[in-house]
């Protein structure tokens, strides 16, 4: 309070001089005018991006309210200009029982389910095992662990596809060293195939998130422990797991997050497999199909916001069970 | 002699002292060497069989993480032939040039114009982010007026919407406007993302000391002022990890140009290489080739910004603790 006095008094000062602030100073209030502004020109520094994230993201979000409650039909064969009429809660009511979306999701949250703690448990094992080495040693592990987060997402699924493809890919001959027939594009194997995909995706980073969060533990704590005569093993499973435990939960719930909006991975399988990944594979895909190769956008916006819903809900129970398990 | 020899011999003690200190120092030394080894971040003890195990499951992990890259750039270096018939995890003839040259003649070098594309969306839309970004995280930090908290509400509160729920609406919105298969569509909704503002909010916080402010503007600085040649200078830490962040976020995007973008000439690189992908598999013509050596081509870039730049996107990494 007192250096804005200051402020205010030097200003007051400058009042001879003919300066910006002075005669602003002397046209409105002379009490308010200078620090009301300043409030203002700080403000200011937020409009560009306010003005924006309300043209490009609650706009959007108002349209697509708007879409999902109208409903949009051409007569006959499809000629002719579409008659748009409001549809009230229709879209939703079929996006509700629509079979097809349904069973896309039953697919996805399965899929979610096993695959994030997967991910988890594989990041976490591998952070404990750099953080058992030297510094040294780890430093350059680390860089050719976080090589797969440097690969462009789509590039990486190409890479798979081309090292599952029965024709050019290496892993098929591995496998079959061992006896074993792999089809990785087969139905039964498709998720697998994704899965492993995603695993070599996000070990790397996932790591280097849990890594930061095991060199906060005080040192000190690991001595106690060795003094006391615990082994490495129990001294990582007991000390270090529940350290990172906050780390985990939070990027456990991004990843869900993120899996339940799945749509890059299975559009790239379904370009080489068409015959195992449907066009409804996942939710998303059903939603950029109804959108862009149906042409209903309406019932497309309806069912966004039912997936949105969906992830909504998720994201809100696990948190409240990890918080219940935690506590 | 006799004037040297007795200050030698009084300094002797002190030369005693010395050496005794030389001693202690020594011991220390060898005593902070094996604390180093019995430091916690090593396998002590039983340090033959459990470091074995601990650095064999690492050079696993590691051949696994690095396996596909080499087969990329393996196969980038083959000819047509060679790809379906030599090892795939080893070199056979050299083509790497070959290959290149057709990945850039085919279709009139439509390649060409997609990493142009992509390098154009990826710079425009990063410079864009992160000056909004950085005003805006800056406002929001320094300074407190009416409607602040609104925003914070607003921008926390968006952390939650899913990425679908906004794709049909937005294209929806990119056509009334104009702005639907366009360059613009790929850059301007893209200056706008409330976890870069958070992002520079926090780093202000810490960064920007008010009472600097104060003496700026008892200088007789205006506050655009004092951001532009003050502020904005503490805060390149976090401007260049936003820029960094977007800007491999931008080059690898897929979803938004597929659904925003029409025209093929206006495809970034990764919805060009998804086209041949596609086209490879239901046609007679075969892009395998093209594809393989396209991707390793789209992903060298990417590697050496993100290894060049480590410092600043882990520092995102902490700062944000989420991504």
């Amino acid at each position: 309070m007192s250096s804005r006095l200051e402020v205010r008094k030097s200003l007051d000062g400058r009042e001879q001089e003919p300066s910006r602030q002075a005669r602003a100073g002397a046209s409105a209030s002379p009490r308010f005018s200078w620090r009301t502004k300043q409030r203002l020109k700080g403000a200011s520094f937020t409009w560009p991006f306010v003005i924006g994230f309300a043209v490009f993201t609650l706009l959007p979000m108002v349209i697509g309210l708007g879409q999902s409650l109208f409903a949009s039909k051409t007569s006959g064969l499809g000629f002719g200009a579409a008659t748009v009429s409001f549809a009230g809660f229709e879209n939703f009511a079929r996006g509700f029982i629509d079979p097809v979306f349904w069973s896309s999701m039953l697919r996805v949250s399965i899929y979610a389910v096993v695959i994030v703690p997967v991910i988890q448990l594989i990041s976490l094992a591998l952070a404990l095992l750099i953080d058992a080495v030297k510094r040294r040693v780890a430093n350059r592990f680390r860089l050719l662990l976080l090589i797969p987060y440097m690969i462009p997402g789509i590039v990486a699924i190409m890479i798979w596809l081309y090292l599952y493809s029965p024709v050019v890919g290496p892993l098929k001959p591995f496998f079959g060293l061992f006896g074993i027939h792999a089809d990785f594009f087969s139905s039964g194997m498709i998720w697998v195939s994704i899965g492993n995909l995603a695993v070599w995706g996000s070990i790397g980073f996932n790591m280097l998130i849990l890594f930061g969060a095991l060199q906060a533990v005080p040192r000190e704590i690991f001595d106690a422990a060795r003094v006391d005569g615990a082994s490495e093993f129990r001294i990582a499973m007991s000390i270090k797991v529940p350290y990172v435990r906050g780390s985990l939960v939070l990027t456990g719930l991004l990843s869900i997050i993120g899996t339940l909006q799945i749509f890059n991975e299975p559009t790239l399988f379904r370009s080489i497999s068409p015959e195992s990944i449907t066009k409804d594979f996942t939710p998303s895909m059903v939603i950029y199909n109804q959108a862009f190769q149906v042409g209903n956008l309406n019932y497309a916006a309806a069912l966004s916001i039912i997936l949105a819903a969906v992830v909504g809900v998720a994201s809100v129970i696990i948190y409240r069970l990890t918080n219940k398990v935690e506590s | 002699m006799t004037l040297t020899s007795p200050p030698s011999k009084v300094l002797d003690p002190k030369n005693d002292t010395r050496k005794l200190e030389l001693k202690a120092l020594r011991l220390r030394k060898r005593q902070l060497k094996t604390m180093d080894n019995d430091d916690p971040s090593e396998i002590s003890g039983k340090r033959g069989r459990s470091s074995w195990i601990v650095l064999i499951g690492l050079v696993l992990f590691a051949l696994y993480s690095v396996g596909p890259a080499w087969w990329l750039i393996v196969s980038a270096t083959k000819s047509k032939e060679d790809l379906y018939t030599t090892d795939a995890m080893w070199f056979a003839n050299f083509k790497l040039f070959d290959n290149l040259a057709s990945l850039f003649t085919y279709q009139d070098g439509i390649f060409g114009t997609w990493l142009w594309n992509s390098l154009l969306y990826a710079f425009a839309s990063s410079i864009g982010h992160t000056v909004v970004s950085m005003a805006a995280g800056y406002g929001l930090a320094m300074y407190a007026f009416r409607g602040k908290g609104t925003t914070m509400g607003f921008i926390i509160g968006s952390f939650l919407i899913p990425g679908a729920l906004l794709t049909i609406p937005s294209y929806l919105l990119f056509v009334q406007i104009g702005m639907y298969d366009t360059i613009w569509a790929m850059i301007i909704p893209a200056f706008f993302s409330p976890f870069a503002v958070y992002l520079s909010k926090v780093y202000a916080e810490g960064a920007v000391p008010s009472e600097l402010l104060e003496a700026a503007r008892i200088d007789g600085a205006g506050e655009y002022r004092i951001f532009f040649q003050i502020s904005s200078r503490l805060m390149t830490t976090a401007g260049a990890t936003i820029f960094l962040l977007h800007f491999v976020g931008s080059w690898n995007g897929f979803f938004g140009p597929l659904v925003y973008l029409r025209g093929a000439d206006k495809w970034p690189v990764m919805l060009g290489l998804y086209s041949w992908l596609q086209r490879g598999t239901d046609s007679t013509v075969d892009l395998t080739g093209l594809v393989i050596t396209g991707s390793l081509v789209a992903t060298i870039p990417m590697v050496i910004l993100m290894i060049a730049m480590q410092r600043y996107w882990r520092s995102g990494v902490a700062m944000g603790s989420l991504k």
